[in-house]
């Protein structure tokens, strides 16, 4: 079943995307690791959108879809923020020492290594982020 | 997310409860700050309580450990779950942070 939640692009409203998130896992058959991976990818991608493409809170709606089938759920998250462009964002530096070590573009790095699918597109002033995870 | 902070001997030992993501994150990063700022510079965090962690968390622990360092100090991290301990890994800070099985190991260490 398909189920959708837009909410203004605030960080406060994370915990409650994350909820969403956790519900439609648990319907999916995920197990409590897969789901909590789901949650972390879902909350920094809305955290990229709030952050870098909306440029602050309160400037845009985010809209989560969540596909939930037999050992599948597909998530989609909408943004009409100005185009993202996945390949700006370097890599982070994670065999840096201390001093150097900037945490930037680890949410990305974290969509990748958490999820089987993370696809970007931009259609009629839309980002769409397509996540999926497989049991 | 709540924080509360209690001394034992030298060390600073800085409970976190709750969730850590892009809401509560600069709240941790303040109250750090601190300690930092009052010459605390040794100091555990205690992150048995803390049932998700996102990479805004890492930021404000990441900024604090170089802050402590420059200090001759260290933060030292106790106890994270299974959850939370993923996280760090990906982000390949188990090397960079000393990790300890319990708050009283963590302390014990300084």
């Amino acid at each position: 079943m398909a189920r959708k939640l837009t909410v203004p692009g605030r960080y406060d409203r994370l915990e409650q995307i994350c909820a969403f998130v956790a519900e439609a896992a648990a319907e999916a058959g995920l197990d409590e690791i897969e789901s909590s991976r789901c949650q972390l990818a879902v909350d920094e991608a809305c955290t990229n959108i709030i952050e870098h493409g909306y440029d602050g809170e309160d400037k845009g709606q985010i809209e989560i879809t969540c596909d939930a089938r037999p050992g599948e759920l597909m998530i989609a998250i909408q943004d009409w923020a100005a185009r993202f462009d996945p390949t700006s964002v370097p890599d982070p530096r994670l065999d840096s020492t201390i001093e150097e070590m900037a945490i930037g573009g680890l949410g990305l790095y974290f969509m990748r290594q958490v999820m089987d699918a993370v696809e970007f597109s931009y259609e009629n002033g839309v980002n769409k982020l397509t996540l999926i995870k497989r049991k | 997310m709540d924080i509360s902070t209690e001394e034992l001997k030298s060390v600073s030992v800085m409970a976190v409860s709750g969730r850590v993501d892009s809401a509560t994150a600069p709240d941790l990063e303040n109250a750090l700050k601190k300690l930092v700022e009052t010459e605390k510079t040794q100091i555990v965090l205690d992150l048995k309580s803390v049932e998700y962690m996102s990479s805004a968390g890492l930021r404000a622990m990441v900024s604090t450990l170089k802050a402590v360092k420059r200090l001759n100090g260290d933060l030292r991290l106790a106890s994270p779950s299974p959850r939370v301990e993923e996280v760090l890994r990906l982000a390949g800070l188990t090397s960079i942070f000393s990790i300890f099985a319990s708050r009283d190991e963590a302390v014990a260490s300084f």
